[in-house]
């Protein structure tokens, strides 16, 4: 009798035991985990270190005004470090060992296309906030960045127009990666419509990490000095930013006789490089730093407040960019669409973000295409000031809607603007 | 630049006693339209230079903006008012800058130099002469006149007759347009030829250049040009090249000694750039903080501080890791490649991931102009000279010191040296030491024109190995024309297949090379060779 009273005892004991684990258990799940995929070291990491901290402040804000559906967000950081297959083993690691309802991250197009599978296999979330180049349509992928109609085609129509120096010749100046050579292919298809020849146009490629321009440069003078007022279209990604400006700056090529539009250079790649040489050449973006509007305010404040409070390096003198805005915009419209939808689960919150629309730090209200995954974005071409900041020197006159598939490439008129499977 | 900003106090000095601009030529600049601001210009440029200067200046620097009604110049904390000169008290406090953009900014720095032609200084003046050869068409003929009249300098005054040369090629006087063809052909601008290329083509089956005299003269003007351009090209394909070279030099010679000379497979030389790299930031941070005044020479100071750190580095791993394992190249080599690892995760833990920025100093931006379209950048320029002064060096050490003779001696043959009393223990690290400094010193160089980050290293541990190979191993002198040979050889296959294919091509013909000759250019010839 006692023997079984004890063993009853015990068995109560080991029920209450794991009850209480269990209650443990349910109380961990509280939080929402949230995985941050972006390079913290290598050639990406002079642009995608900023994304990471501007995706926790977010979620620290997020946090702070009560979380989503009451439960707190956890971030989960990874550092794929610049090293695309890294990217999938990375995001393999977050959906299914750590059980992420959602991925904010990626920069590089190569890395997204190195993770998509993943997504699409364990059915995952992922929120990508740059500018790319479009042909692409996942049902998996929210996409924050521009298409290439709401920057790249702006970018160039502005050059040719009365303002931006009437250009007749082009270089395509890029990275040799997926995202510069399909722009430059869009943007060739789109010159050659504007009646810009062939040998108007001249393409260049160079590897990642690359740090000697002094040919590259030389051949610009060279192209330029041939006739007709010649334009730069870089689609130069990285680190190599820095050895390309400083070079061009050096070689004496003013924008006033050559002007630059870069595709991925914003403030942030601009820290560190001596801006003077460089006034007046050009990025086109969906955001600036500069832009005045109330929401921008807050926007750069919070983020200048965070560094100081979290010591980032050079604290004092951070800036906010167009990808960051986009990373801004994306979790908080994934908030907003996981409260729609009473759920984190991925169907549902991909229904539930058609339609969804942020008051960005842009100064519109911009909208999540009821369709295509793509954001609604005004358009701002920006030049570049002594400070390393933008003067806004052209915009659209609203957001405007993306177009994913570009006209400007053979066979993409039968494809269909919304994911397959959706 | 200082000169134009100490001509520009005077004038703001001697401004108030000059009678104002009328302010409604002001009030256009600030428009949101680019034709309004333009046509604005223009207007103040008829102006006196005096009074129109410093607001076409203040324009051009962005320090032109708008207090409600009042165009003002903001310098500082004051505020000027544009049209009087004169300080505004208490300053505005909101004056929203007027911004402008490349046309404008193009229009603006014409009206700027045609302001200038008319200063009191040479450099001011010379800068002007070659702004307006830009820009001069046959608006300015007046203008060009009055300056060639008043300059007295045959440098400025030779420009001047370019730039009225061209501004006289729309004459309707075959005559002038003949001079002005025969003129231009001493010019060595591109854009000169293509002004002139027309003139000897056919508009449908009408000549474009009516006179037969002209169009011959115009032809003989662009072959002139077309050689000094085409010269001029290779002369900047050669500087590239050069330049490149001597960056793959300085990279390559610290590996020379310790790979070249000692034998040890040091994959961990990357990473001793790195270090050196590393303390040209250290010493620009320490320069920003306690010698803000003296931050364009932190460099000079880095160069020794770089060439110590690496060396201390050296020596730890030369007395920790590396003596243990002479004779053992294998083992050495995967060793060395631990400690990569180990300093780059050091690095990274110290300084973070991310790319660390050294700023140029003043006097190495900008470049000398030697012609219009060959432009030669001063940190190219000093890397250059830097590395040939590092190479004088390491030669004198090698060739005229004691130690360096230790160092030769050990090299060639160990225990005879060690019989004769040389402590080859000691020669050892001292020799591994010097390789690393120089490597160091090759960092320092690099922070100018390549990312500093902890990863830096892995980018050029490549290209010192092919260097030091290729030039043959144990041979100085094979590192340097390796070095340079590379560098031309990829600047020139770069100018003609582009970076992608360059570098695939480079690595193709050395593994060539190097199955048809393992020795490399220079082989040592000799018994000890082979031991």
């Amino acid at each position: 009798m006692v023997r079984r009273n004890f063993m009853k005892t015990l068995s109560a004991v080991a029920v209450t035991a794991a009850f209480g684990l269990g209650s443990v258990n349910t109380l961990a799940a509280e939080t929402i985990k949230v995985g941050v995929l972006h390079s913290l070291s290598g050639t990406m990491a002079i642009s995608e270190t900023a994304l990471k901290e501007t995706a926790l402040m977010t979620i620290a804000e997020i946090n702070k005004s009560g979380g989503v559906m009451g439960k707190k967000l956890e971030p989960v950081v990874v550092d794929p470090a610049s090293n695309w297959p890294l990217f999938a083993e990375k995001s393999r690691q977050l959906l299914s060992k750590d059980k992420v309802a959602v991925v904010f991250g990626c920069w590089t197009s190569v890395s997204r296309k190195s993770v998509l599978p993943v997504f699409k296999e364990l059915n995952g979330l992922l929120f990508y906030p740059v500018q790319y180049e479009g042909e692409e349509l996942e049902k998996n992928v929210f996409y924050t960045g521009a298409a290439p109609n709401q920057q790249a085609i702006p970018a160039v129509e502005y050059l040719m127009s009365k303002d931006g120096g009437e250009a007749k010749r082009f270089v395509l100046l890029g990275t040799d990666y997926v995202y510069p050579r399909t722009t430059n292919k869009i943007l060739r298809a789109f010159l050659k419509s504007k009646g810009v020849a062939d040998a108007d146009i001249m393409e260049e490629y160079t590897p990642f990490g690359h740090s000697d321009y002094q040919t590259i440069i030389a051949k610009i003078k060279k192209f330029s000095s041939e006739g007709k007022k010649t334009a730069v279209v870089s689609t130069i990604n990285g680190d190599s930013n820095v050895p390309f400006y400083k070079e061009l700056g050096n070689a004496g090529l003013k924008a006033t006789d050559v002007p630059v539009v870069a595709f991925s250079v914003g403030e942030e790649e601009l820290r560190g490089v001596d801006a003077k040489p460089l006034v007046g050449h050009l990025a086109a973006w969906n955001y600036f730093m500069s832009l005045k509007n109330p929401e921008n305010e807050k926007f750069v404040k919070m983020y200048k407040d965070w560094a100081k409070k979290n010591k980032l390096p050079n604290a004092g003198t951070v800036v906010t960019n167009d990808p960051m805005e986009a990373t801004f915009v994306g979790i908080h419209m994934w908030k907003q669409a996981v409260e729609k939808a009473k759920s984190t689960d991925t169907d549902k919150v991909i229904a539930a973000m058609a339609g969804q629309t942020f008051n960005a730090p842009s100064g519109y209200t911009l909208k999540m295409d009821e369709t295509n995954h793509h954001l609604w974005k005004p358009v701002f071409i920006g030049e570049i000031k002594a400070d390393g900041q933008f003067d806004v020197v052209w915009k659209t006159k609203g957001p405007i809607r993306a177009q994913p598939w570009s006209p400007f490439i053979a066979g993409n008129e039968k494809k269909k603007d919304a994911p397959e499977g959706k | 630049m200082r000169t134009i900003g100490l001509l520009l106090c005077g004038w703001l000095l001697s401004a108030s006693c000059l009678a104002a601009i009328d302010p409604a030529l002001l009030k256009p600049l600030a428009s949101e339209d680019s034709d309004t601001k333009i046509a604005a210009i223009a207007a103040l440029a008829q102006a006196a230079p005096e009074e129109a200067l410093p607001v076409l200046k203040a324009l051009a620097d962005n320090s032109l903006a708008l207090a409600g009604e009042r165009v003002v110049i903001v310098d500082g904390a004051r505020a000027l008012d544009a049209a009087s000169n004169t300080e505004i008290k208490p300053a505005p406090v909101a004056a929203e800058p007027i911004g402008i953009n490349n046309r404008v900014r193009r229009e603006l720095s014409a009206a700027l130099a045609a302001l200038r032609l008319f200063s009191g200084e040479r450099a001011v003046r010379w800068q002007a002469a070659q702004e307006v050869t830009l820009s001069a068409d046959a608006k300015m003929l007046p203008l060009l006149d009055k300056a060639l009249a008043a300059e007295t300098d045959p440098e400025i005054k030779t420009r001047l007759q370019l730039a009225h040369a061209q501004a006289s090629l729309g004459s309707t006087d075959a005559g002038v347009r003949l001079d002005a063809v025969r003129t231009l052909g001493d010019s060595s601008d591109p854009r000169v030829r293509q002004l002139l290329i027309p003139l000897t083509e056919k508009r449908g089956d009408q000549w474009f250049e009516p006179d037969s005299a002209v169009r011959a003269a115009a032809g003989t003007s662009i072959r002139s040009i077309e050689q000094r351009l085409a010269w001029a090209d290779n002369l900047g394909r050669a500087f590239t090249g050069l330049s490149l070279g001597s960056i793959l030099l300085l990279a390559a010679l610290g590996l020379a000694i310790t790979y070249g000379v000692m034998g040890v497979i040091n994959m961990a030389h990357g990473e001793l750039l790195m270090v050196g790299a590393y303390s040209a930031w250290a010493m620009q941070s320490v320069f920003r903080a306690y010698l803000p005044g003296a931050l364009d020479w932190y460099l000079l100071a880095a160069i020794p501080v770089g060439f110590l750190a690496a060396a201390l580095v050296g020596v730890l791993m030369e007395r920790l890791v590396i003596r243990h394992l002479y004779g053992r190249p294998l083992e050495t080599l995967l060793a060395t490649w631990g400690i990569s690892l180990f300093l780059m995760q050091v690095a990274r833990t110290l300084f973070g991931a991310q790319n660390v920025e050294v700023a140029n100093p003043v006097w190495m931006a900008g470049g000398i102009e030697l012609l219009p379209n060959l432009m030669l950048p001063w940190n190219r320029i000093i890397i250059v000279g830097f590395s040939i002064a590092v190479l004088a060096a390491m030669w004198a050490i090698l060739n005229l010191t004691r130690l360096g003779m230790f160092v030769r001696a050990v090299t060639q043959n160990r225990p005879m040296a060690g019989c004769v009393g040389v402590p080859t223990g000691r020669v050892d690290t001292l020799a591994f030491g010097l390789g690393a400094g120089i490597a160091g010193l090759g960092g320092v160089a690099l922070s100018q024109i390549a990312n500093v980050g902890p990863d830096m290293g892995t980018g050029y541990i490549v290209d010192s190995f092919m260097v030091v190979v290729l030039g043959g191993v144990g041979q100085l002198a094979g590192a340097v024309w390796a070095a340079l040979g590379l560098g031309v050889f990829t600047k020139f296959l770069e100018g003609w297949t582009g970076a992608v294919v360059a570098k695939i091509v480079v690595l193709v013909f050395i593994i060539i090379f190097i199955q048809k000759r393992p020795q490399g250019l220079f082989a040592l010839k000799g018994r000890f060779v082979e031991s």
